[in-house]
């Protein structure tokens, strides 16, 4: 693997401009006139707008302009779009109600945006923005999702009657009702998947700039995928023509899904840079956040499980209800459905599956993908169904799941996927040793000698990364393909750029990609540099999101190195007068196998520019690109274990361990895999103890808007990790990657309230769990 | 308006500003050192944490004006001739940062936690003086332990937990 190569724990190379304080987000942009954006938002859940009076505004100090959506809509710019088509079980189309960058007629959540004030300076824009005097006529409101599709709720969109979205549905139902039938044991359980904000500490920016001279715009986002942004802007919200539009997400602090989509802000900023002349600049802050970043999760689902009389499942039947908030965001279609429901097979052989999934609008935030996407959510609903079942079975949680574990592959599930690789013992092998399960026991007792309640919770997940391929996520509705592109440039004095239409926002890409051509070539990495995030650099592509860059994104890059080690090799065979065939590269250098002929990288490189001495027909200069379409997802799996300690006089739980056992095929660095699993595991830990988005449910109030009142995980809420893996590569890419971003969320959290229910000894216990929840939870009757 | 001379990063500067604004923002817009960053409108993430004579503070919740006369340091004047501070350096070696928002407030806070408390730093020390720095990507794991290397290797602080 050589000290930077393939499998290498190699430092950042990116580091050191963002230890330094030299990152270059999109809020540290600053050009030539540039000028200053705040959004005037609706203080109501739902309600229509009479009137848009900003005369007082206008006349205010350093104010450039202030437009509403009349404007915008009179300007041609577009509706916000869903990308993913669903159809009902009826055949008819899921039920998309309009989202206008700026609402004009109807707002249905706190934060939908109705003006832009630009000003001089973010005070004037602020003060600007409090005088914008809106008229609203105000609405009756919903925000629970199960609520809204009863008789004589609020309407928010006039196309799905009961706010129903979709009424979708997977598997086999007679099959499942069958099992369910003839089970010798059902495990009846509801499950609550809460609210989440996905908090990225950088928060959303755009700045938005004009030039008339070339009628070309540029948009600078914090974006986690800048070409589909582009794309989307163009094709749909007529922005621009994508010639006249370029796209650039510089340094982007955290995404976690919530900055995949396209929101207003960037719409908005640059129609009224052309409107009014000037660079703008929006930048959101924490408030607005919380208010328009779309949140994840927040499902409720009704499971049956049915087992055999050798506790073996032989059903499973799921209801859900998702509520996707006001609007349907860019993919939250796809959330609740293919990579939610597809995942219900989880690690285990399961005959028969049937999943129905309602989906609703409701005057809340839009939901879409947060870290995991559907994924935590089968997980959460798998994983608390099967301890709820081995209670009731009286086998063991670790029994429960070897009996039902998928041991051949591949292995079709009734819902789609086909996994292609995995071996579920070894990771529950590796987790249960990690976490001396076996003397769990003796750890109960000496925690109740004290007074506490010790318990021990596991999960086994399974999850889809790298979502493809094309074709088949075509036929599935979405409006894109999910290939991904690469082109490797070797400069004439042998350094390498590799451009990749995969985006970085803490991954470590620069790092990364570059041990890939490390490893093939022997140069060391500080000679490679990693482009990406700019529209007008790199061709196309389809961003980072899904756990995709490694499997999908380096594997486009593998492809351009085959190309451009096929064409370096026959340079050097001719500047040696040797059969391409025996060429080697190693260490820097083309050396003819066997021999003590070599060349080195770069004077090879600098022949291929010179062009003195070519093979004949062959072309000058060494760059190569490809596009990379998988031929299936790739399935990580583990086995995740907490072990708790709950004080039954407060109901504070203490996490005394946390062991993730993961399977991500093979690994490129693992210093930062290990670093992507601590940080997933603090999410899903977030998510299991601490966070929770709260509307006010009687007039739509975001009452958690702020780090005061949603409660991120802190350093002293967490403990250190237990992380290793144990791995079966992917058969189906060159590199056997499965990835490895979402994994710890997903897998977390029914680990821990799988543990905290064991160690108070009831089974009812929804997220977060609080201390006010387990202490009244501990003190029922189960 | 206010007229403020202050010492940022060991060089005296001077700048006009709203007596309302903030230092954060009289370092990023007036001084253009981006590198202090700004992550929540409560005072609660630490992302603006600089130092004040020495001690860390907030610089979102601290006026321009409030900081005139003082010596202030921001991330960019903690390395010095081209090389990183240990604390900095130990963020790298340990994958202490991922999207690296977070990491100016994080390293800042840091130094003055090891100044502070020198070769008394444990795990749980490092974790309760975090209390006011939030990081999402990295569960807090690679940053404990890239303080208590730091501390190590500053002082003698106890080994860095695994």
């Amino acid at each position: 693997m050589g000290v930077e190569g393939i499998g290498a724990r190699v430092a950042r190379k990116e580091d050191k401009r963002f230890l330094t304080g030299k990152g270059r987000y999109t809020d540290d942009m600053s050009v030539p006139g540039m000028k200053y954006a705040i959004f005037v938002r609706s203080p109501y859940a739902h309600a229509k707008i009479r009137s848009i009076d900003a005369a007082a505004a206008k006349a205010m100090p350093g104010v450039i302009g202030v437009l509403d959506g009349k404007q915008l809509l009179a300007d041609g710019i577009g509706n916000l779009i869903c990308g993913w088509m669903i159809h009902s079980k009826d055949g008819s189309p899921m039920k998309m109600g309009a989202w206008r960058p700026l609402a004009h007629e109807t707002v249905r959540y706190v934060g939908d945006a109705v003006a832009i004030v630009v000003a001089d300076s973010v005070a004037e824009a602020k003060d600007a923005a409090e005088a914008v005097v809106v008229d609203y006529e105000e609405l009756p409101v919903v925000t629970d999702a199960t609520k809204a599709l009863e008789q004589g709720q609020p309407q928010l969109h006039p196309e799905a009657p009961n706010n129903l979205i979709f009424d979708w549905q997977i598997g086999d139902p007679a099959a499942t009702d069958k099992a369910i039938a003839a089970a010798a044991h059902v495990t009846e359980i509801t499950i609550h998947n809460n609210r989440l904000s996905p908090n990225p500490m950088e928060p959303r920016a755009t700045l938005g700039i004009y030039d008339g001279g070339d009628d070309h715009y540029t948009c600078y986002t914090t974006s986690q995928n800048p070409h589909v942004a582009r794309l989307v802007m163009s094709a749909f919200y007529n922005v621009a023509p994508e010639n006249k539009l370029r796209v650039i997400a510089p340094d982007v602090g955290g995404g976690f899904g919530s900055k995949i989509y396209i929101y207003p802000e960037e719409i908005v900023c640059l129609w009224a840079s052309k409107r009014t002349g000037v660079p703008v600049k929006w930048t959101s802050d924490r408030t607005e956040a919380f208010l328009t970043d779309a949140h994840g999760r927040d499902h409720l689902s009704k499971v049956k499980m049915a087992f055999d009389a050798n506790n073996r499942i032989i059903g499973l039947k799921v209801d859900t209800v998702a509520n996707l908030g006001a609007y349907m965001s860019l993919f939250s279609s796809a959330v609740p459905t293919y990579l939610y429901a597809t995942l219900l097979s989880g690690q285990y052989d399961i005959p028969a599956i049937h999943a129905n999934v309602r989906t609703v609008y409701t005057n809340t935030a839009p939901v879409d993908a947060y870290r995991g996407a559907g994924r935590p959510e089968a997980t959460y609903l798998l994983e608390r169904t099967m301890e709820t079942a081995a209670r009731e079975l009286g086998v063991s949680p670790a029994e429960l799941r070897r009996i039902n574990f998928i041991r051949t592959f591949p292995h079709q599930t009734p819902v789609i996927m086909n996994y292609d690789a995995g071996d579920y013992d070894a990771s529950l092998d590796a987790a249960m040793k990690a976490a001396d399960w076996n003397g769990f026991a003796a750890r109960k007792a000496e925690a109740a000698g004290r007074g506490m309640k010790r318990g021990i919770g596991m999960s086994c997940y399974i999850e889809a990364c790298g979502i493809a391929p094309s074709a088949a996520v075509g036929s599935l509705g979405a409006g894109v393909g999910l290939w991904e592109s690469a082109e490797v440039r070797v400069n004439a004095v042998g350094t390498i750029e590799v451009l990749t239409g995969s985006h970085s926002h803490g991954q470590g890409h620069e790092t990364t990609f570059a041990q890939l051509v490390a490893d093939r070539f022997g140069v060391p990495i500080d000679s490679v540099n990693i482009v990406h995030g700019d529209t007008d650099k790199v061709q196309m592509g389809m961003g980072t999101y899904g756990s995709r860059s490694g499997a999908v994104g380096m594997s486009a890059v593998v492809k351009a190195l085959d190309k451009v080690e096929a064409k370096a090799k026959k340079i050097a065979a001719h500047l040696m007068e040797a059969d391409e065939s025996d060429i080697v590269i190693e260490n820097g250098e083309l050396k003819v196998a066997g021999t003590d002929k070599t060349v080195p990288w770069f004077q090879m490189a600098l022949a291929a520019y010179t062009a003195h001495n070519l093979p004949p027909g062959m072309e000058p200069g060494l760059k190569e690109g490809a596009f990379y379409d998988p031929a299936n997802f790739t399935f990580p799996a583990g086995c995740y274990i907490c072990e708790v300690e709950v004080d039954p006089e407060t109901g504070v739980t203490k996490i005394i361990q946390f062991v993730a056992a993961d399977d991500f095929g093979n690994i490129i660095n693992p210093m930062i895999v290990e670093g992507q699993v601590h940080g997933g595991l603090a999410q899903g830990i977030g998510q299991a103890l601490l966070e929770n988005v709260h509307y006010d449910p009687e007039n739509g109030q975001l009452l958690t808007a702020s780090y005061m009142d949603y409660a991120m995980p802190r350093a002293d809420d967490l403990p250190s990790f237990k992380v290793s893996t144990s791995n079966t590569p992917c058969p189906n890419n060159p590199l056997g990657i499965k990835g490895c971003g979402e994994a710890g969320a997903i897998g977390s959290p029914p680990a821990l309230i799988n543990a905290i229910t064991d160690a108070i000894g009831n089974n009812r216990l929804t997220m977060p769990a609080t201390p006010q929840k387990v202490w009244a939870a501990a003190h029922a009757a189960n | 308006m206010a007229k403020i001379t202050m010492t940022v990063n060991g060089r005296q500067v001077s700048g006009q500003c709203d007596d309302r604004t903030l230092l954060v923002h009289f370092i990023r817009e007036n001084l253009g050192l981006t590198g202090t960053h700004v992550g929540c409108d409560t005072s609660q993430c630490g992302t603006c944490v600089v130092h004040m004579d020495g001690k860390s503070v907030k610089s979102c919740s601290t006026l321009a004006a409030q900081a005139a006369g003082s010596d202030i340091t921001t991330i960019e004047g903690l390395a010095a001739n081209g090389e990183l501070h240990p604390v900095q350096a130990a963020f790298k070696a340990n994958h202490g940062l991922q999207c690296g928002f977070c990491t100016p407030g994080m390293v800042m806070t840091a130094v003055d936690m090891i100044r502070r408390h020198g070769g008394q730093l444990d795990e749980a020390t490092v974790r309760a003086e975090l209390e006011g720095n939030i990081c999402r990507c990295t569960g807090y794991h690679n940053i404990v332990k890239s303080i208590l290397a730091a501390a190590a290797e500053m002082g003698g602080a106890r080994v860095a937990a695994e």
